[in-house]
């Protein structure tokens, strides 16, 4: 099976789960008694929050491979996946906004859980904006490497946030009690759901970003031997 | 603005966002692949000159 057909067949399955994630949001699950029907922005608010935890985990572990390695491949893993985080770091902060101003009655608190957040997502504006200026030399890959490495010790902050510092954000998935806050079991299947459509859709587009990038540097290295090849013609 | 209204937005904007980038790096793909197929056949043409003028070099020769 060529990687074209698993790409396709990724994309499928990324769009049925999705389907079947939006049905179970908007007429599956419960309305939650407090918050009401703004509650259920939370079931893709979460997802997000999950795959660009996850993607910036793999820009660290790709920056690890190529600074151990040297191999290009890593770096091109490393880019795809810190600017599909980036993507979804800011749906996170943007979502997270709009939950807040009817729930807060603000857009935006310095509560600690946001802050990090905020701080995260310009960690790898940092990260993205290094590697557009250092182009395509080994330099830019080498430090966009250990930006990322860097960057990717404030993401188990984001996470226990909610717990070492006082904070008005909800701790929904395990709270300051233990357990979880979803109330019905039906919040939990549509939440899973929700977590299975996102992860598929980040592992589809990190795929189409990274044969993107795999080309671009294939592209330069033919560039560089077509160079050669007419240097050598000439002479 | 009403609640539904948050919400209506919230969706909205996580699907232009997804649906934006997905947009960017399929254009981004169809130009690479067009600029590799173009660099591909200059190289071809290239080996095949460099071949042809071999042939003709080792012809003269003999």
């Amino acid at each position: 099976m060529n990687g074209r057909a698993v790409r396709l067949g990724l994309g499928l399955v990324t769009l049925a789960l999705m389907l079947a994630a939006l049905y179970m949001v908007f007429v599956y699950v419960p309305t939650e008694a407090e918050q009401g029907i703004v509650q259920r922005i939370f079931y893709f608010h979460v997802p997000c929050a999950w795959v660009a935890f996850a993607s910036f985990a793999l820009v660290a572990i790709a920056g690890v491979f190529y600074l151990w390695l040297g191999q290009q491949v890593w770096d091109d893993l490393g880019y795809a996946a810190a600017e599909s985080g980036m993507v979804f770091c800011t749906l996170v902060l943007v979502t997270g906004s709009i939950w807040a101003k009817p729930i807060w009655g603000a857009w935006w608190t310095w509560d600690s859980r946001l802050t990090t957040t905020l701080i995260l997502w310009l960690l790898y504006g940092g990260y993205l904006m290094l590697r557009a200026m250092a182009g395509d030399s080994e330099q830019g890959a080498r430090f966009g490497a250990v930006v990322g490495i860097v960057a990717a010790i404030d993401v188990p902050i984001v996470i226990v946030s909610v717990r070492l510092w006082r904070t008005i954000h909800p701790a929904v998935l395990v709270t300051r009690q233990g357990g979880h806050g979803l109330e019905d079991p039906r919040m939990v299947a549509t939440l899973l759901v929700s977590l299975a459509a996102f992860t598929a859709l980040f592992i589809w587009i990190l795929c189409l970003r990274f044969v993107t990038l795999r080309m671009r540097t294939r592209l330069g290295a033919l560039a560089r031997s077509l160079a050669l090849a007419e240097a050598a013609a000439q002479d | 603005m009403d609640n539904l209204s948050y919400l209506f937005a919230a969706y909205a904007i996580i699907f232009a966002v997804i649906f934006g980038y997905v947009l960017f790096i399929w254009r981004r793909q169809v130009a690479l692949e067009a600029e590799l197929r173009a660099m591909e056949a200059r190289m071809r043409a290239l080996d095949d000159a460099a071949g042809a003028a071999k042939a003709a070099a080792s012809r003269s020769s003999s």
